[in-house]
């Protein structure tokens, strides 16, 4: 709990539960560094959202606490990031397993052109979490009324995924997330590609999922992070500027910079 | 928005101008030139389109015939004594026996009274060496048929065949105003008229003689613009030709004889047919080809001048064939039918007996060969080098050279083929094994080209997506990524194939290129490859096997045909949306 105490002092915020915790993580990609010296600190059970300008390595942030970056070959991370004080970059850690316990939802809708059934099973499936076939039915259900997604497709389980629309296949991609249980849901601008009213519900989603997961959402509009968010952090060319409370932050930043961001005077 | 338009642009920025006319000028202009790119492309596509089309109806045109045969319908009388000596009629004994003897009494029944053993001999060899075959098998199949006559096909030889389906002379009949007499029924005879009947064709002689006549003094005229020797000697002989011949014209003279360059004349009178050698206004000389029924008095209209308008010598079916032939379709004995010999038989020298079997069955075991090789091979590689290999020089090094062999003369890996797999591994020649494998070598680059492409098209959202649920990288290619790379690796490999297909160098070094008769049964038997077919049968001087090289043509177009349609419809069949 060293970290954990570091951290605290750090940021000078006191978090019941933490659930990831970053400190100094930089990345690299190539020569150019992305990330400078960022740390944070993700409390459990709740919504951390990280807002900033284009650019400003918050999805880069993101993508390192599933290792999804490790994909890219040229980039390189250092500093330390641990979820429960277990460090995720630690060689003995299987970044598969890892994968299965940090879930994430992307940009752009991206459902399996395979059955809606399948895309949710997928996941079960490979982690051998259901041993049968009524058990993976049940998995898939539970997961598909979780992301709120059951009623309407319920009666064409079996067509494909890329066949609904643009907010059910981002709500299929979180039913395939919460599929395999993880601890933490990433989410990198999930609602940027949908309209106003799937947006709406996609949030409704984030708020309810909140009472079990750790969340950490991405995204572009402030008054996204304000309606889902408990905390936030403001990124801005690669460091943090800012991470606190969201009400806080919205009403009573403490850096120039970050209230220059949310009163849309650069961005 | 459209106030800042009207206003004048306080940076200075111009405004498009739609009305002058220098605008409008430029406007037509860019209209015209969009015409004119689509009038290219349109012009582009025409051409390719003519080319095509000719190229498919000229194969077509000479390989369909090859399609269908002809073959003589006939009595034939089975002796038991020539089939089954003896009373033996078991399998063996039966298809030993010697059929040519039953032939030819069935060719003498249908066409009686040829004595010339020359016009025998023609008369049994329009048949094919094969043609009892479907005897043959008849007796086999039922022995109780000896001893009786069998109506049964006997097949014609190439050149016969060749002439029912392109008759190589115009015939012509004319029939007679006189009453002929001829003086004997077989041999040399002769007919004399009551008319003037020939007077025509006396006239119709010496023009043809003039015109040869002026044909000799114009080659010698070409002939003496050369200066020299040899062909000072020659001129010299072709203008002596030329007078004797201008003479023969010019001279009125009443008799007149013909020769094998001049277009044939035939009298058809009593049944038979007379080929004449001399004629004068009133009678006319000439060795029988048919027997007459008899030497009685013909009446005016009941015999006929017939006259092949090619000159024997010009063509190769003579004249005493085409009498044979021409009496076979007046008794309506010669009978089209589909050519399966084409698609059931290997190769064969007699061009009526070559088919296409055995470099179907040789192509199809050495594509298999190169399929089940180079398909897996090519698509593991392409994998590793698209997802898993590290970049560095090494693996740049590779790709560079994959590269570079897709683009290495085929005749290459033929020798390679040549020296390490029958050379040093001691594998057997001319077997479609070795050809698959030297055929692999070159497709690979193709698949793995191919394969890669394929792999880099599918989004990569879809393997974040995998790989966000927790699969690993191997999962998430071969869960996600590769199914739908594979309508676009299965289409790679298949032009691959058809590529392979249509090879013909590497397999000449390999010794895939002999004279193969058998049709292979696995994969070490000596075959060869419907490309080397073809180019072997091109190769032959008779005239029945243009069409069998066009027909093998038709048959590997087909083929290739059918294998770009799977191709295509496997892509249609795996696409996906995504």
């Amino acid at each position: 709990m060293d970290a954990m105490v570091d951290v605290h002092s750090q940021s000078g915020l006191a978090i019941d539960k933490p659930k990831v915790v970053a400190r100094d993580v930089n990345v690299y990609y190539g020569d150019k560094r992305a990330l400078n010296d960022v740390s944070v600190v993700v409390p459990d059970r709740g919504v951390m959202s990280f807002i900033g300008p284009s650019g400003c390595g918050k999805s880069t942030f993101l993508r390192c606490i599933n290792r999804m970056n490790d994909t890219i070959p040229s980039c390189r991370v250092t500093g330390k990031i641990s979820i429960d004080s277990q460090d995720i970059y630690d060689p003995s850690l299987d970044v598969v397993q890892l994968r299965a316990r940090v879930g994430m939802v992307f940009q752009k809708p991206n459902p399996f052109p395979k059955s809606i059934f399948e895309n949710v099973a997928y996941g079960p499936r490979i982690h051998g979490l259901c041993h049968s076939k009524a058990d993976l039915e049940e998995v898939v259900q539970h997961s598909l009324e979780k992301a709120g997604l059951w009623k309407e497709v319920r009666d064409r389980i079996a067509d494909s995924g890329t066949g609904l629309s643009g907010g059910q296949q981002q709500r299929l991609c979180i039913a395939r997330a919460i599929a395999v249980n993880p601890e933490v849901i990433l989410m990198d601008e999930p609602c940027s590609a949908l309209d106003p009213i799937a947006t709406a519900r996609i949030e409704e989603l984030i708020d309810e999922l909140r009472q079990n997961y750790c969340i950490i959402i991405v995204t572009h509009s402030m008054q996204q992070a304000a309606r889902v968010s408990q905390r936030t952090a403001f990124f801005h060319l690669g460091n943090l500027v800012e991470e606190g409370n969201t009400a806080d932050i919205f009403t009573n930043p403490k850096e120039k910079r970050t209230q220059d961001y949310i009163t849309g005077r650069f961005g | 928005m459209t106030d800042i338009v009207a206003t004048p642009s306080p940076l200075g920025f111009r405004r498009v101008d739609v009305t002058s006319a220098t605008a409008r000028a430029r406007i037509r202009a860019r209209y015209r030139k969009e015409a004119r790119f689509k009038a290219y492309g349109i012009g582009a596509l025409l051409l390719t389109t003519v080319f095509l089309v000719i190229l498919i109806a000229d194969i077509l045109h000479r390989g369909l015939p090859a399609f269908w045969h002809h073959s003589l319908v006939l009595d034939v009388p089975v002796d038991r004594e020539l089939v089954a000596p003896g009373g033996k009629a078991d399998a063996a004994t039966i298809r030993n026996a010697d059929y040519f003897p039953l032939t030819r009494a069935a060719l003498e029944v249908a066409i009686p009274g040829i004595k010339n053993r020359n016009a025998q001999k023609q008369l049994t060899r329009l048949l094919s060496s094969s043609a009892a075959d479907d005897l043959r098998d008849r007796l086999l199949e039922n022995p109780n048929l000896i001893g009786t006559t069998v109506k049964t096909k006997l097949l014609l030889a190439a050149d016969a065949d060749l002439y029912f389906k392109d008759k190589p002379t115009t015939i012509m009949t004319r029939e007679m105003r006189g009453t002929a007499t001829p003086n004997a029924t077989a041999g040399e005879v002769t007919v004399l008229t009551s008319a003037n009947d020939f007077a025509d064709e006396i006239v119709f002689i010496k023009q043809r003689l003039a015109r040869r006549a002026d044909r000799l003094t114009a080659e010698a005229d070409r002939l003496s613009l050369f200066a020299g020797e040899s062909v000072a000697g020659r001129v010299k002989e072709l203008r002596v030709e030329a007078e004797a011949l201008r003479k023969r014209a010019e001279i009125p003279k009443v008799e007149e004889s013909l020769d094998n360059r001049m277009p044939s004349l035939l009298v058809a009178i009593n049944g038979g047919l007379i080929k004449i050698t001399k004629l004068s206004d009133v009678s006319a000389t000439g060795d029988t080809l048919l027997p007459l029924r008899s030497s009685a008095e013909a009446k005016p209209g009941t015999w006929k001048l017939v006259t092949y308008e090619t000159p024997e010598s010009n063509r190769k079916v003579s004249d005493q064939e085409i009498a044979f032939l021409e009496r076979f379709r007046e008794l309506g004995v010669a009978e089209r039918s589909f050519n399966w010999r084409f698609l059931t038989a290997g190769d064969s020298r007699d061009p009526e007996l070559a088919g296409i079997r055995g470099a179907l069955v040789g192509s199809a075991l050495t594509l298999f060969i190169t399929l089940i090789l180079c398909l897996p091979i090519g698509v593991m590689a392409a994998i590793y080098l698209e997802e898993f290999a590290p970049q560095n020089r090494w693996t740049d090094l590779i790709e560079v050279n994959i590269n570079n062999l897709a683009a290495v003369p085929s005749i290459v890996f033929g020798l390679l083929g040549l020296a390490v797999f029958l050379n040093f591994f001691g594998l057997p020649r001319s077997a479609p094994l070795v050809g698959g494998i030297t055929l692999a070598l070159l497709v690979l680059p193709t698949i793995i080209i191919a394969a890669r492409a394929a792999l880099k098209a599918v989004p990569p959202s879809i393997k974040e997506a995998a790989l966000g649920v927790g699969a690993s990288h191997q999962q998430a290619i071969f869960h996600h990524v590769l199914p739908l790379a594979m309508p676009g690796v299965m289409t790679g490999a298949i032009i691959g194939m058809a590529h392979a297909l249509g090879e013909t160098a590497p397999l000449l070094m390999i010794g895939m290129i002999a004279f193969i008769v058998d049709v292979p049964h696995g994969f070490t038997d000596a075959a060869t490859v419907l490309p080397v077919q073809i180019y072997l049968w091109s190769d032959l001087p008779e005239a029945a096997f243009k069409a069998k090289t066009a027909a093998a043509i038709i048959v590997l177009l087909m083929f290739l045909f059918l294998m770009n349609g799977t191709a295509i419809w496997l892509r249609k069949k795996f696409e996906r949306r995504w």
